[in-house]
C-alpha cells in the first residue's frame, strides 16, 4: 500500500511499519494557528517536554532514533546536529527561507531537504504589490490622515506617484520574484531583475550586479533568500543608486538590506520611501521609521493567511508522507 | 497641441483650408469661408474663426481646479477665465452679468453642479468641460437638449484609479494600514504576532460597472488569481467574464464586490442592505466610484455590527466628511478621494483640458467627448 501524495483522505499506511520519528524542534506555529494536530502516522520526538537540555537530549537513545527533522524558520539545524543524528535522512521546514538550515552539510550527508515550496509565494508576492501601492500611492498615509479627521476638502492631501511606466527591479527571480512580476506587469511596470544567474527562459532584462539594476530602476522589490552573498547586499550605495525618489519593498529578509544605512537615507530625503515586511532586528523597528510618512510597516506578516498555512500544513504532511514512502518529495530543495 | 498653423492657412485663398470638410461640403461657402468672421460650419449657423484672430474666448470657471495649482500650472492663455469668486457680486448676479453672459464655455470640476438653470441663464455656451472622469454634477440631459457638447477626464485616470483600488482591497484583504499601525504603536514588540489577513488568490471579485476603469480593475485582479465576474447596464458583448444582470445576485455569488460604475438616478443607492448582506460577514467592499452609489449609512451599520468583511473607501456620500463609526474600525481603510491625484496623471489632465478647449474653440473634435452610450 502505497500512498499517493494528492490524496485527499487518511494518510495510508506507511510501508507497514511503525511510525517513523521525527524530531520537532519547535511545535510549529502553523498548525497551532490552525488548530491543527500533527498527523499520528509519525512520532514526534519533542525536546521541550524533556528535562534535558538539547545536548543531552540528542544524545538520547530517542533523539538518535529520529529519521527526519521537522523545523520552522526560527530553529537551526547545524551541522553538529546533524553529525549527533546519523539516522536523519531528511529535513522539512515549514520556512520558504533556508539561511537557518546547513544545507551544505545536508548535501554531504546525502539529507534530502524540503521547505515551503510555493506554499507562501501568491501571498508574499501580494503583500509585496501591496506595499508598492501603498508606497507610491500613499495607502495608509492617508488613511492615517482621514482618520485624524483632517481632511477638508479635494485635492489636499500630497500627489501620488503613478504605478505605470515605472521600471521596477527584482532581487531575486525565484517562485515569489517571477509572481511579483506577473502582477507588476498587469499594472504597466517593465521589469527587470538581478538573480545569482540570467534565468533562462524569462524575458525580462537581467542586471548582474544589483547596482547596475538600482540605477536603471524606480523601485527595487527584494525577493531573494537570505545567505552570505546576499547579505547586507543592498547597500548605501545600492540605496543611493535608487534615488531621492526611489523606493525599496522587502518580503525577504531583513538583513538582505543594509538597515542603518536605509533608515538614514530615507530620514536624510536621500531615498523616496520604502514598504518592509521585514527588519534586522525582529520584532523591533528602528524608530526613526515610525516618524516617516513615506514609509510602510508590516509585522512580518506576509505568509500569515489561513489559505497559505493550511496549504503549509498540507504541505509539510505529504512531504513527510512521501518520503517515508519512498516516493518523491513535493517540495525538494534541488541545487540551483 | 498648438494652434498657430491656423494663423497661416486663412490668410491664403488657397484650397488649404483648415476646415476642408467643410469647404467640401459647403462648396457655396467656400469664397466666403476666409473673408467673414464667421466661417462656414455644418454644425451650427457660423463657426468662429481660429483662436488668434480675436478677443480671448470666455471661459465661466466654476472651481479654480486643483490640477493645475497641485502641479504648478498655470491656466492655459488664450481664453478669459471668468471667475465667481474674485467677483462682489453674489454668484446669481454674477451669472446674470453681462460678462458673464457671452461665456462659451464652462470649465467645472467634480462635485461642482452645472445645472439645468445655469445653462438657461448662459445662452452662449456651447460646452462643458469637466476635470472629473464622473458626470453626475452635470445636468447632461439638459446639455443634450440644448446641443452643448460635453467633455471628460477621458481615458486619463483609469490606470490610477483602478491601481487605487487594488490597493485598497489588497490592504483591506492583508490588513496592511492596520499592520502598520500594529507596528507604529510599539505592539509587535509588546503584543506578539499581528492576525491573520486573507489571501487574494481565489476570491471571487464582483465588478460592478465594467467600463475602462472597471475593466483595468478586472485585468489587475486576475494577475492577482481572483475570478472575475460583473454586473453593468448591459451584458459586454466581447467580454469573457460572467454577467450578471442583478447587483444583488453578483454580490452573493462574490467575496470582493469593486464599485466602478458612476453615479446617476440608477446607481444611486445601489448598493443597500440588501446587497451588502448577500456580499456576507466575509465579504469586502471597494468603492472607487461615488459614495452615493452606496447606502452608506446602511454600509456603516453592517461594519460596525460585524455583519459585513470590511471596506475599502475613496468616496463618501457627504465629502469630506467620513462617518466617524468608520474612524474606529480596523477593518477599514479610508482615503481621501485620491483616486485621481498622481503627478502624472495630473499633467495628462491639465494637458487633455487645455487641448479640449483649443479643439473646441478652433472648431475641431473634442478630444474627450462625452458621448450616448
Amino acid at each position: 500500500m502505497t500512498s499517493h501524495p494528492q490524496n485527499d483522505g487518511a494518510p495510508p499506511p506507511l510501508d507497514r511499519r511503525p511510525p517513523p520519528p521525527v524530531l520537532l524542534l519547535r511545535h510549529p506555529t502553523q498548525f497551532s494557528v490552525l488548530d491543527r494536530p500533527l498527523p499520528d502516522t509519525f512520532r514526534f520526538l519533542k525536546p521541550w517536554k524533556s528535562p534535558l537540555p538539547l545536548g543531552d537530549f540528542l544524545s538520547s537513545a530517542d533523539a538518535r532514533a529520529a529519521e527526519a527533522i521537522l523545523t520552522s524558520g526560527m530553529t537551526p539545524v547545524t551541522a553538529e546536529m546533524l553529525r549527533r543524528l546519523p539516522g536523519v535522512r531528511l529535513v522539512v521546514t515549514t520556512s520558504a527561507g533556508l539561511e537557518h538550515i546547513d544545507v551544505a552539510e545536508c548535501r554531504r550527508r546525502g539529507i534530502a531537504v524540503a521547505n515551503a515550496g510555493d506554499a507562501y509565494s501568491e501571498d508574499v508576492a501580494d503583500l509585496a504589490v501591496g506595499l508598492l501601492i501603498d508606497v507610491l500611492r500613499k495607502v495608509s498615509a492617508s488613511d492615517r490622515y482621514g482618520r485624524r479627521g483632517s481632511w477638508s476638502g479635494e485635492g489636499e492631501f500630497a500627489l501620488g506617484s503613478k504605478l505605470g511606466g515605472k521600471r521596477v527591479g527584482i532581487v531575486g527571480l525565484g517562485r515569489t520574484g517571477l509572481k511579483v512580476a506577473k502582477r507588476l506587469e498587469a499594472f504597466g511596470c517593465a521589469v527587470s531583475y538581478n538573480s545569482r544567474k540570467a534565468k533562462p527562459y524569462v524575458s525580462y532584462p537581467f542586471h548582474s550586479n544589483v547596482c547596475e539594476l538600482a540605477t536603471n530602476c524606480d523601485a527595487l522589490v527584494i525577493c531573494c533568500g537570505l545567505n552570505e552573498e546576499t547579505h547586507h547586499m543592498i547597500t548605501r550605495e545600492v540605496l543611493l543608486a535608487l534615488g531621492k525618489e526611489g523606493v525599496v519593498v522587502n518580503i525577504g529578509r531583513g538583513s538582505i538590506i543594509d538597515e542603518k544605512e536605509m533608515v538614514q537615507l530615507l530620514v536624510q530625503g536621500e531615498l523616496g520611501g520604502a514598504g518592509l515586511d521585514v527588519f534586522e532586528n525582529e520584532p523591533n523597528v528602528p524608530e526613526e521609521l515610525l516618524a516617516l510618512d513615506n514609509v510602510v510597516l508590516s509585522p512580518h506578516r506576509a505568509v500569515f493567511t489561513p489559505e497559505s498555512l493550511s496549504d503549509l500544513c498540507d504541505l509539510v504532511i505529504r512531504n513527510l508522507e512521501a518520503f517515508f514512502s519512498n516516493k518523491p518529495l513535493l517540495s525538494p530543495v534541488l541545487d540551483e | 497641441m498648438t494652434v498657430g498653423h491656423h494663423m497661416d492657412d486663412v490668410d491664403s485663398s488657397t484650397s488649404l483650408s483648415p476646415f476642408p470638410k467643410q469647404q467640401q461640403q459647403n462648396s457655396s461657402l467656400s469664397t466666403t469661408q476666409f473673408d467673414s468672421p464667421m466661417a462656414a460650419d455644418p454644425e451650427s449657423s457660423g463657426g468662429p474663426p481660429p483662436l488668434r484672430r480675436r478677443a480671448p474666448r470666455c471661459v465661466l470657471l466654476l472651481r479654480h481646479p486643483p490640477h493645475f495649482t497641485l502641479i504648478d500650472r498655470p491656466l492655459p492663455d488664450g481664453f478669459r477665465f471668468l471667475k465667481p469668486w474674485e467677483s462682489p457680486l453674489p454668484f446669481d448676479d454674477f451669472l446674470a452679468s453681462d460678462d458673464v453672459r457671452s461665456a462659451e464655455a464652462i470649465l467645472t470640476s467634480q462635485g461642482v453642479p452645472v445645472t439645468a438653470d445655469m445653462l438657461r441663464r448662459l445662452p452662449a455656451v456651447r460646452l462643458v468641460l469637466t476635470t472629473s472622469a464622473g458626470l453626475n454634477h452635470i445636468d447632461l440631459a439638459e446639455c443634450r437638449r440644448r446641443g452643448v457638447a460635453v467633455a471628460g477626464a477621458g481615458e486619463v485616470y483609469s490606470e490610477e484609479v483602478a491601481d487605487l483600488a487594488i490597493g485598497l482591497l489588497i490592504d483591506v484583504l492583508r490588513k496592511v494600514s492596520a499592520g502598520d499601525r500594529y507596528v507604529r504603536r510599539g505592539s509587535w514588540s509588546s503584543e506578539g504576532e499581528f492576525a491573520l489577513g486573507s489571501k487574494l488568490g481565489g476570491k471571487r471579485a464582483g465588478v460592478v460597472g465594467l467600463g475602462r476603469i472597471g475593466l483595468e480593475v478586472a485585468k489587475r485582479l486576475e494577475a492577482f488569481g481572483c475570478t472575475v465576474s460583473y454586473n453593468s447596464r448591459k451584458k459586454k458583448p466581447y467580454v469573457l467574464y460572467p454577467f450578471y444582470s442583478d447587483v444583488r445576485e453578483l454580490a452573493t455569488n462574490c467575496d470582493v464586490l469593486v464599485i466602478c460604475c458612476g453615479l446617476n438616478e440608477q446607481t444611486h443607492h445601489m448598493i443597500n442592505r440588501e446587497v451588502l448582506l448577500a456580499l456576507g460577514k466575509e465579504g469586502v467592499i471597494v468603492n472607487i466610484g461615488r459614495g452615493s452609489i452606496i447606502d452608506e449609512k446602511e454600509m456603516v451599520q453592517l461594519l460596525v455590527q460585524g455583519e459585513l468583511g470590511g471596506a475599502g473607501l475613496d468616496v463618501f456620500e457627504n465629502e469630506p466628511k467620513v462617518p466617524e463609526e468608520l474612524l474606529a474600525l480596523d477593518n477599514v481603510v479610508l482615503s481621501p478621494h485620491t483616486a485621481v491625484f498622481t503627478t502624472e496623471s495630473l499633467s495628462e489632465l491639465c494637458d487633455l483640458v487645455v487641448g479640449n478647449l483649443e479643439a473646441f474653440f478652433s472648431d475641431k473634435p473634442l478630444l474627450s467627448p462625452v458621448l450616448d452610450e
